[in-house]
């Protein structure tokens, strides 16, 4: 199949191989389960339960709360011990509300029913048997998956796009299931299918994963998917550079892919479709890749959600050497983790402890204006312009300059000479720029409030004189009327 | 004596009814500029720029004779567009940041007065005699009212915490 041409785009040393040659492992169900509520785009989840009540692997344990939002499960059989704030997995080492779950060591399902034949069910049951399994995005965007089948279905989609992509360095774990899962991931991608009316059904696995390709190949041999080599290259796993080179087409900026008519999804995700159809089994723990130069046997697990990731690590056989850093996710997007003490959540595709000698030096020097950074750009920024408007506080400026567009991928202070942080420049001014929409949104409101107030004191106020002025007028009434009773009474 | 009151009665009522007239027809339609300043200031009338509530802030404004970052409750967010529509470059990184503050009620301190929940701007604050009042956050503009009337001390403004959903990198140095 002709593949079309990309803009932008890096080459990264892969080092998947530290992880990827080594089959899944399944963690043993640790003590503790640390589940936050909320690990997906959209509202926090309304926890159910309260402190000390029992739960089954599967069972309901917080429902999710308006349109965009998902609901979440206990990861195993076992009794609550708390529902409260705990640190979350984010670089910035807040607490965030979480349900801690005390195992039993059963481990045992919630009954559930699962159909004899899953293709039998309407669109808008699979969908809502997705999205009561609390399945979201699990490249990474963790965006409520049930919302996108019911929207694609709505926009009549008629490409679905299955992302094997994973071209972050070290992540092996979407790899490792195609490699062993194959027939699943192709059943579930058959289901997204039906749940969405798609005419096409592709695919994308980059080439440097030659195993995965042969395996998903073999499972789709003889139905309607069809499984496509890409070129490895870094970003080749975002849902806009796949689209293009399998369908040419270009995502407008402001828009979503489902303005072109393609739905995409990532292999995990079609892979816990099939377990929640197929098995009705929710989302309740999902492929994790533990690697990095300081760790000791680095490889892909099984993991509940809610494991901390300190867990992940010992089970690993620990640090070989002092870890420089630890990472939540790959070495390009993922975020910085000041602690190991952390729960590992839908989104988590992997953690990393990387030695001092792979993150090399980071001291950054003065732009030289090589424009490196505008020729690795996939989305065709400039990324030089807007990290020097965004040092000058003028983020606004870089928003004019299509700041808004800018995935974070970091293709650009990857290849950058100077080691300037140009991403960090630009998550610095997407959250001044979200701060600042919150201030004007709370101000409007607070505004209205005050606005109201002040007409509800004046009109206290106008009733209050009202009032007075007739109990005036009746008083007033009275006494004329004894007044002339009086005269009446004398003249008699 | 009479030729003396009448020419002045008569005086009087002309020019009287000259400046009538004159009041009317070259009456002056306020600044249109201090009522758009005003749509833009949070409204809360609190005081804390100096001026006689957010009317008298306005038109300070107006005037040139404040700058557009003396509004506290209203942040960044406030200074950015009085900037914007003043058409003036002002320095709002430095200026704000002055760290978001919230007004929070001190329940063992409460004693149900309703004094907070008489003067606040807004209505951020829930209460009735005789009980422990609280603050609506979404609502609560820090404008201060509430602690300055408070008499057990129990309402203060305390910094806004930071919460993950707020919470975001800080600029590179």
């Amino acid at each position: 199949m002709k593949l079309f041409k990309l803009r932008g785009g890096v080459h990264p040393q892969g080092r998947k191989e530290l992880a990827s040659e080594r089959a899944i492992r399944v963690l043993p169900m640790p003590d503790r389960l640390f589940i936050p509520l909320q690990q997906h785009v959209g509202a926090p989840a309304q926890p159910l339960v309260k402190v000390g009540d029992h739960v089954l692997k599967g069972q309901l344990i917080a429902a999710s709360q308006g349109f965009i939002s998902a609901p979440v499960h206990a990861s195993t059989s076992g009794r609550i011990v708390a529902i409260g704030d705990y640190a979350a997995a984010h670089s910035s080492g807040l607490a965030a509300p979480t349900v801690t779950i005390a195992s039993d060591g059963d481990d045992r399902w919630l009954e559930t029913d699962s159909p004899s034949d899953p293709f039998s069910l309407s669109p808008e049951e699979i969908a809502a048997r997705v999205g009561a399994a609390g399945i979201v995005g699990l490249g990474g965007a963790t965006f409520p998956s049930a919302v996108k089948l019911s929207l694609s279905r709505k926009n009549n989609v008629r490409t679905l796009i299955i992302n094997g992509g994973e071209c972050e360095p070290y992540i092996t774990c979407d790899d490792r299931l195609m490699r062993e899962r194959a027939s699943d991931i192709i059943e579930g991608v058959r289901l997204i299918r039906h749940a969405v009316g798609a005419v096409d059904v592709m695919v994308g696995i980059e080439e440097n994963k030659p195993a995965a390709l042969l395996a998903m190949r073999a499972a789709a041999s003889g139905t309607e998917v069809k499984v496509i080599a890409v070129p490895a290259m870094y970003p080749m796993g975002w849902d806009k550079q796949m689209i293009r080179a399998l369908t040419g087409c270009e995502v407008p900026a402001d828009g979503r892919s489902a303005d072109i008519g393609v739905l995409v999804h990532n292999v995990a995700t079609a892979y816990a479709v099939h377990e929640a159809v197929r098995f009705g089994r929710p989302l309740v723990s999902r492929l994790v890749t533990v690697s990095g130069g300081a760790v000791a046997e680095p490889g892909n697990l099984v993991v509940p959600i809610g494991t901390l990731v300190e867990t992940l690590f010992q089970y690993c056989g620990g640090f070989s050497e002092k870890p420089a850093r630890l990472v939540l996710g790959g070495p390009m997007m993922g975020s910085e983790l000041f602690s190991a003490a952390v729960p590992v959540v839908k989104g988590t595709s992997g953690v990393l402890a990387l030695t001092a000698r792979e993150i090399g030096s980071t001291q950054a020097a003065p732009c030289i204006r090589c424009s490196s950074c505008v020729r690795a750009c996939p989305v065709g920024l400039l990324p030089l312009e807007m990290a020097a408007h965004i040092r000058a506080g003028n983020s606004n400026a870089a928003v004019s300059r299509g700041l808004k567009d800018c995935i974070a991928c970091g293709c650009c202070s990857f290849v950058c000479p100077s080691h300037i942080p140009l991403v960090h420049y630009f998550n610095f001014a997407k959250g001044e720029l979200m701060e600042q929409e919150r201030g004007k949104l709370k101000l409007e409101a607070t505004k209205k409030l005050a606005d109201e107030r002040m007409a509800r004191t004046q009109r206290i106020e106008r009733e209050r004189e009202a009032a007075a002025a007739k109990r005036k007028a009746a008083r007033e009434a009275k006494e004329a009327a004894a007044k002339l009773t009086q005269t009446i009474t004398e003249a008699a | 004596m009479i030729t003396a009151m009448t020419s002045l009665t008569i005086l009087g009522a002309i020019l009287g009814l000259i400046l009538g007239v004159a009041a009317r027809v070259f009456r002056v339609e306020g600044n249109a500029l201090v009522g758009e300043l005003l749509d833009i200031l949070p409204g809360s009338q609190c005081g804390q720029c100096g001026f006689p509530g957010c009317a008298g802030a306005a038109q300070a404004l107006a005037d040139g004779s404040a700058p557009v970052t003396l509004c506290p409750p209203g942040g960044r967010a406030v200074a950015i567009a009085l900037a914007a529509r003043l058409g003036v470059e002002a320095d709002v990184s430095g200026v704000k940041d002055a760290v978001p503050m919230i007004a929070e009620v001190r329940e063992e301190l409460c004693i149900g007065c309703t004094r907070c929940f008489k003067v606040c701007p807004t209505d951020a604050i829930m209460g009735a005699a005789q009980q422990i009042h609280a603050v609506f956050r979404e609502a609560c503009t820090a404008c201060g009212k509430c602690e300055a009337v408070c008499p057990t001390e129990s309402v203060t403004l305390v910094p806004v915490s930071v919460t993950l959903h707020g919470w975001y990198w800080p600029k590179p140095v």
